[in-house]
């Protein structure tokens, strides 16, 4: 599993992208996506999902069931 | 939790003591202590005699820094840092409205290098702009790269232009060396609270150390990171203002603290603002209830603060893409498509010319006031009186009445005449009226005003004002403000010892809260 940003709710800050330990964030059309491939949910890294943490908008960061919960290696 | 453990360890006695230290360092050093009664001397309304030069030389033609200065001296802020690293309850980031203008709203955000571009645009345009000022509409110091970026490029290309940040201080201790760096010489940081357990209530959070803090641990590492950004911006003789939201209820009478603990940090100069609170806005002030203070409310707690320290009363608590003279907003001007279609030259030898005779105009108005203010010196009276002024800057009475978008407000005594704040008016959709109910928006705004200048005004509009106790007056059209006040206190004086008037006290006057929703 990772995570995801709803698009409705981005405001486009860009708070996220430089937190993301594995650079899975970037611009796209004006708003932010995270690649679900490359998201681990922070686990290893920090204690809390980094962009959950940092974003100013409540539930606009959040676990996209359509992954496979991400397992550490 | 080793984060936890080291901030808990960090009190507030301790910063307490840090606070008997820094009082003793700025009563040897800083602006603040030369003039009598240890008050500052060189805060917004200070001119070049009661300032140290050094410092006169760095804010005479800031608009933000010195009010002399704002009615003539143009800014820009460019929106390069949309990333935050605390969130306020007065904030929300997902309101973004083209026509609002208040504190956090941009309309487009630039990259760095077409922030550097719009700079060079506005400056050949407008030669008075004399300031570039990074003010978010996140916090400049969360975007780091962006922020020194559009920096670097700015410095290269228009060495004359000053720069400015402004920050919530979370970040500032570990940025303060680089800003250094950069001779960034004016840091705004807001402060509203020094005390946690009242910044619980304006910080619902704060990230910190890739965690997100809350509740009262969150208050207490701002606090203490904005209080050591201030002590280290003042080591380093960086000039920096204080700009705080005046939360009825929340801070308001705390802000009194706040004064005091940053005046004995060496900070320049305090910008108690009005909270702006609307429920369109989708802030949690906005959606609870929480209202802003009126305009005597305002005033009180700038005036009581004031023997501590000069405060900034003409803030206009700009966009953070503002572009202009502090009461207009010339932004819709530069967008970035029509930026690309300008040919911009940048002529600093013409922009010094053009600021040389904007400096002259200045010393212009100061030396007018001075000579009214010789006429009042055989007055003794301690009737004060507010009047409301219509300019497009200057220093001049030069607005129509139906065209101001806000009135400058003065005070008068034996005393002189003061700045002490400005209200705007039009434009804004105060709660659902709309334009047929635009003179009584006005009236509330400068109700506690004794009369109006302006340079014309319609026959309607006079009589509706005269019937509200105000006197509309338009004999001073184009003639200096303050020269112009002081001449119409000389009469009013007169008029009250002659019986023709009596002298009573105004009431109170709304600040605005609505959006702005017509262009």
């Amino acid at each position: 599993m990772a995570f995801k940003i709803i698009t409705s709710q981005c405001t486009a800050c860009s708070a996220c992208e430089p937190e993301c330990p594995n650079n899975a964030i970037r611009e796209k059309d004006g708003t932010f996506i995270i690649k679900p491939e490359k998201c681990t949910e922070c686990i290893g890294y920090f204690d809390d999902p980094q962009c959950v943490a940092v974003c100013p908008v409540d539930d606009t960061c959040v676990i996209d069931n359509s992954y496979p919960r991400y397992e550490a290696a | 939790m080793e984060n936890q453990a080291s901030v808990a360890s960090i009190g507030i006695d301790q910063v307490k003591s840090v606070d008997q230290i820094m009082q003793q360092v700025a009563e040897h050093k800083g602006c603040g202590t030369s003039s009598e009664g240890g008050k500052a001397s060189c805060g917004s309304s200070g001119g070049p005699e009661d300032m140290d030069p050094a410092i006169w030389e760095k804010v005479k033609n800031h608009p933000c820094y010195s009010e002399e200065a704002h009615h003539h001296f143009a800014r820009m802020h460019v929106a390069v840092a949309p990333a935050c690293n605390i969130q306020c309850n007065y904030c929300n980031r997902k309101y973004d409205c083209a026509n609002e203008s208040r504190p956090g709203v941009v309309s487009e955000k630039l990259t760095p290098e077409q922030a550097a571009k719009k700079v060079l645009a506005v400056a050949s345009t407008i030669p008075q702009m004399t300031v570039l000022g990074i003010a978010g509409p996140g916090d400049p110091l969360a975007n780091p790269e962006k922020t020194f970026k559009t920096f670097e490029l700015i410095a290269a290309t228009a060495p004359d232009i000053k720069l400015c940040v402004s920050t919530n201080g979370l970040a500032l201790p570990e940025h303060v060396d680089r800003l250094s760096q950069y001779n960034i010489d004016h840091v705004t940081i807001t402060i509203n609270m020094v005390d946690p357990e009242v910044g619980q209530h304006i910080y619902p959070w704060i990230f910190y150390k890739n965690k997100r803090w809350k509740g009262i641990d969150a208050a207490r590492i701002l606090h203490e990171h904005q209080m050591r950004g201030l002590e280290m911006l003042t080591e380093r003789g960086i000039l920096c203002k204080v700009n705080s939201v005046m939360i009825p209820g929340i801070n308001d009478q705390h802000l009194v603290e706040v004064n005091k603990a940053v005046k004995s940090r060496g900070a320049f100069l305090h910008n108690i603002m009005p909270l702006i609170s609307a429920p369109e806005h989708g802030t949690v002030f906005g959606l609870n209830g929480q209202r802003g203070p009126t305009a005597q409310e305002l005033k009180a707690l700038q005036d009581s603060c004031e023997g501590e320290m000069n405060m900034m009363r003409h803030c206009r608590q700009c966009r953070a893409d503002a572009v202009g003279l502090l009461g207009e907003d010339r932004s819709s001007e530069f967008t970035t498509e029509k930026i690309e279609a300008m040919e911009v030259s940048y002529d600093m030898e013409g922009r010094k010319a053009y600021q040389e005779a904007v400096e002259k105009e200045r010393q212009a108005t100061v030396a007018a006031k001075q000579a009214a203010m010789a006429d009042l010196e055989a007055e003794f009276s301690d009737v004060k009186i507010l009047i409301a002024v219509a300019t497009k800057g200057h220093g001049r009475v030069n607005e129509h009445f139906g065209h101001a978008q806000e009135f400058q407000i003065y005070e008068l005594s034996t005393e002189g005449s003061k700045f002490v704040g400005h209200r705007r008016v039009d434009l804004y959709c105060q709660g659902g009226y709309g334009e047929e109910d635009a003179l009584p928006t006005v009236i509330r705004a400068i109700n506690d005003c004794v009369a109006v200048f302006v340079a014309k005004i319609g026959g309607c509009p006079k009589a509706d004002l005269q019937k509200a106790g105000i006197d509309p007056v338009d004999k001073y059209a184009h003639e200096f403000i303050e020269q112009s006040a002081v001449k119409y206190f000389k009469e009013y004086l007169g008029k009250i010892k002659s019986g023709e008037i009596v002298h009573a006290a105004r009431g109170d006057a709304d600040i605005r809260q609505g959006a702005y929703i017509a262009a």
